[in-house]
Parts: C-alpha cells; sequence; structure tokens
C-alpha cells in the first residue's frame, strides 16, 4: 500500500491510485490542484501535497511510481482499499455533520427560538390589549383582593390575562403572562401555575419563565433584590409587589467594595426569611412544589397576604435547580386611563 | 459526498466558495427555521432552555 521509494516513504503512490480508481477516468493522470477534492480525509493527501511541493523536480518520477503502484494492486485488493476508504471518509462526513447539525440546534435554542418566542409573545399581547378595549376581562373582574382562596374563575389554558412589568430588567420590559405553564404556554410568555392563585389575591400569585431562550422572560431573575418593585396589570387592577428578603442587609451588602464578598452578602439579604419564614429568593430542587403554595414552604399554613412567586431554571444553561424569587403585595391601584403607577417610568398613580 | 457536490459546482474557486456558502446558508436555514422547530416539542425536555415549573 504505501512503498519504500529511495530511502523514504512513499506516500503519493497510495494516496494517487485508490482516490484515483474513484474519479471519472478523464481526471486520472491530469495532475489535481491543491483543494481541489476538500473531502479527502487523512494524513495521506497532506503528506502526498508536501511529498510533491518540496521534492521539485522529482514529478516525473512520482508520476510513474504512480503507475507502478497502480500495476502492484491486485484488481480485488484494489476494490476492497477503495471502498475502505470511501466508507471511512463518509463516515468521518456523517460525524462531523452530526456535530456541526448538534451545535446548530445549541444555536437554535439559545437564540432563534426567541424570535418565534417574541413573535408569540407579541400576538398574545395584542390579544390582550384588544380584549380589555373591548371592555373584555378573562379574569371577569374577579381578582379582587379579598377573594377567599379557592375562589377562582377558569380561565382557558393559553389566554392572556395580565401584563408583567419588572423595571428593574429594563424600562420597557412587560410580558404578557399566559394561563398554563405547559411548554407551548410558556413559549408564549410567563406562565401561571394554574393552581396558585390570581394577581392580588390573598394567598400566591405564582409564574414560571424562562431563562435562556424561549423569550426569556425571567433571564435576568438572579438581578432582583430586596424591594424591588414587580408590577402586574389586569382589566381592573395595577398590583405593585415588592420583592422579600432583608433591605437592611441588602443596603449594607451592596456598600461592600469586594465583588465576591458583595455578591455572597446580597445574597444572603435575599436569602434572608421574613416574619412568615418566606424568603426573598431561593434555590431549590425541581420537585419544591411547595415553593408556590398560598405560604409558600408551609403547605398546611393560613394565607393571610397576597405574594407574588416567580420561578425560572437555575443556573442558567442548566435545569438542575429552580430560582425562586418571592414578592409581597405593597398596595394595589385602580386603572385610570393609560396613567401608569408611579413605580413605572413616569407614572403617577 | 462534500467532495462530491465541490466538484459539481462550476466556476473557479472564488465562486465555488461563495456557492458552497450559499448552500451552508441555506441549509442552516432549513434546519433552524423549519426542522428544529418542527422537532423540538417532539423531542425529551432538554436542560439547555429546560424546564423552568416546580411542579413537574
Amino acid at each position: 500500500m504505501v512503498g519504500k521509494h529511495r530511502g523514504g516513504w512513499d506516500f503519493s503512490a497510495a494516496a494517487e491510485t485508490p482516490a484515483g480508481a474513484l474519479r471519472p477516468r478523464k481526471r486520472r493522470g491530469s495532475r489535481r490542484r491543491r483543494g481541489d477534492h476538500p473531502g479527502s480525509v487523512g494524513p495521506h493527501d497532506s503528506d502526498q501535497h508536501r511529498g510533491s511541493d518540496q521534492d521539485s523536480g522529482s514529478d516525473q518520477d512520482s508520476g510513474s511510481d504512480r503507475h507502478r503502484g497502480s500495476d502492484q494492486h491486485s484488481g480485488s485488493d484494489q476494490d476492497s482499499d477503495t471502498m475502505l476508504r470511501r466508507f471511512a471518509r463518509g463516515a468521518g462526513e456523517l460525524l462531523l455533520t452530526c456535530g456541526a447539525v448538534l451545535l446548530l440546534f445549541v444555536v437554535y435554542e439559545v437564540w432563534v427560538s426567541n424570535v418565534f418566542a417574541h413573535h408569540k409573545q407579541a400576538q398574545l399581547h395584542r390579544q390582550l390589549a384588544t380584549a380589555w378595549q373591548r371592555g373584555q376581562d378573562p379574569l371577569k373582574g374577579q381578582d379582587r383582593l379579598n377573594l377567599p382562596v379557592g375562589k377562582q374563575v377558569v380561565l382557558p389554558t393559553g389566554q392572556g390575562f395580565a401584563n408583567l412589568y419588572i423595571p428593574e430588567f429594563g424600562k420597557d420590559f412587560a410580558r404578557t403572562i399566559v394561563q398554563g405553564t405547559s411548554d407551548g404556554d410558556l413559549e408564549a410568555g410567563p406562565g401561571h401555575y394554574v393552581t396558585s392563585q390570581l394577581p392580588g389575591q390573598v394567598g400566591n400569585f405564582a409564574v414560571a419563565g424562562h431563562r435562556v431562550g424561549k423569550g426569556e422572560p425571567f433571564l435576568n431573575l438572579d438581578k432582583l433584590h430586596p424591594g424591588d418593585t414587580i408590577v402586574v396589570q389586569t382589566a381592573s387592577n395595577w398590583y405593585v409587589y415588592s420583592v422579600l428578603g432583608s433591605r437592611s442587609a441588602y443596603a449594607a451588602a451592596s456598600k461592600l467594595a469586594d465583588p465576591a464578598r458583595r455578591a455572597a452578602a446580597i445574597a444572603a439579604a435575599l436569602a434572608a426569611p421574613d416574619s412568615q419564614g418566606v424568603p426573598g429568593r431561593e434555590i431549590v430542587s425541581p420537585g419544591a412544589v411547595q415553593v408556590i403554595d398560598p405560604v409558600p414552604n408551609h403547605p398546611s399554613a393560613t394565607a393571610t397576604r397576597a405574594l407574588l412567586t416567580l420561578t425560572t431554571c437555575h443556573p442558567k444553561y442548566s435545569a438542575d435547580k429552580r430560582m425562586i424569587v418571592h414578592a409581597q403585595l405593597i398596595r394595589a391601584v385602580p386603572h385610570a386611563g393609560s396613567v401608569l403607577p408611579k413605580e413605572l417610568p413616569g407614572g403617577k398613580i | 459526498m462534500y467532495g462530491w457536490i465541490w466538484r459539481r459546482l462550476p466556476g473557479g474557486t472564488a465562486l465555488r466558495v461563495l456557492q458552497a456558502l450559499l448552500l451552508i446558508a441555506l441549509v442552516s436555514a432549513l434546519l433552524l427555521f423549519v426542522v428544529f422547530p418542527y422537532l423540538e416539542p417532539r423531542l425529551p425536555e432538554n436542560p439547555l432552555t429546560g424546564p423552568v415549573t416546580v411542579d413537574r
């Protein structure tokens, strides 16, 4: 296969002959230019090129060698060698292609899925705005503060019913919340856990959202701090929630100069439970349903206040854990035309 | 396969490179905007965009 040639290994015979057998007849004999067959694999080709490039003047030699080489092979030998080479090349190309497709899938998941999700979210947002303009309220006005826990309107899943504003995520951060937490629902926007309460109700209004890809509404959930506001808009009211956790500890922590210590102190401030044992932020296992209970982490307790809980995956690009942020309702104001609440930029009421 | 395609592209190297890039773009677009959106809901939940709920 590889012939000893003038004290060195001559790869040209080995590389040329079987490859030549693959080509149409007319190409044989004419020297192919470098890069003429990028699909070729293995060191043989590069060796061949290097050999013929460096060894100037020996073109004639290697040419005759090539013919001698092909004469040495019996027909069946050459066939099996060609088949093997062909198979190896095909397998290599297939593996490279699979790798490229998988990488492209990551690109899809992280970036392109956002395009589709934003489109669905925009549609949902428009539908809700139109419904409100027509005086239709998916909640039928039942998102009142003192509606008893368990008395909820039946909303069809996939239906948008409220808007979510988080100034900390950017001035223009606004998402329409959809009923339901199935994959399809969550692709359209943050999804309301159907068993949890409605905005403003005593108990827990719990919402799940993607962290990476699919619109990534909660990409920056880790940037929320104690006291940050989360505003929910329904057809009838504005609800202003404030992230739980120790605000004094957060104020002290944010003065620390060392970034690592500051981050740790802020995390500790967020994790501090309030008088009813609810922290501002917690990292839990994927099955920790108790975080969306009316009193988070206290399944048997009776709810006395209105909370908001946001859930997303954690850490970023992973699904090992869930990041949970709890907030408490601090005030609710009825709609007054298009006037925004004070917590939002340009708000007056 | 790629060698076969390359040899069948007309024109010189520059033109072939251009055509090859166009082909790559075409296949990528087909995957990103047609194949993956169709396949993705049929695949098991992937850890990258991850499930985000606590009740599953």
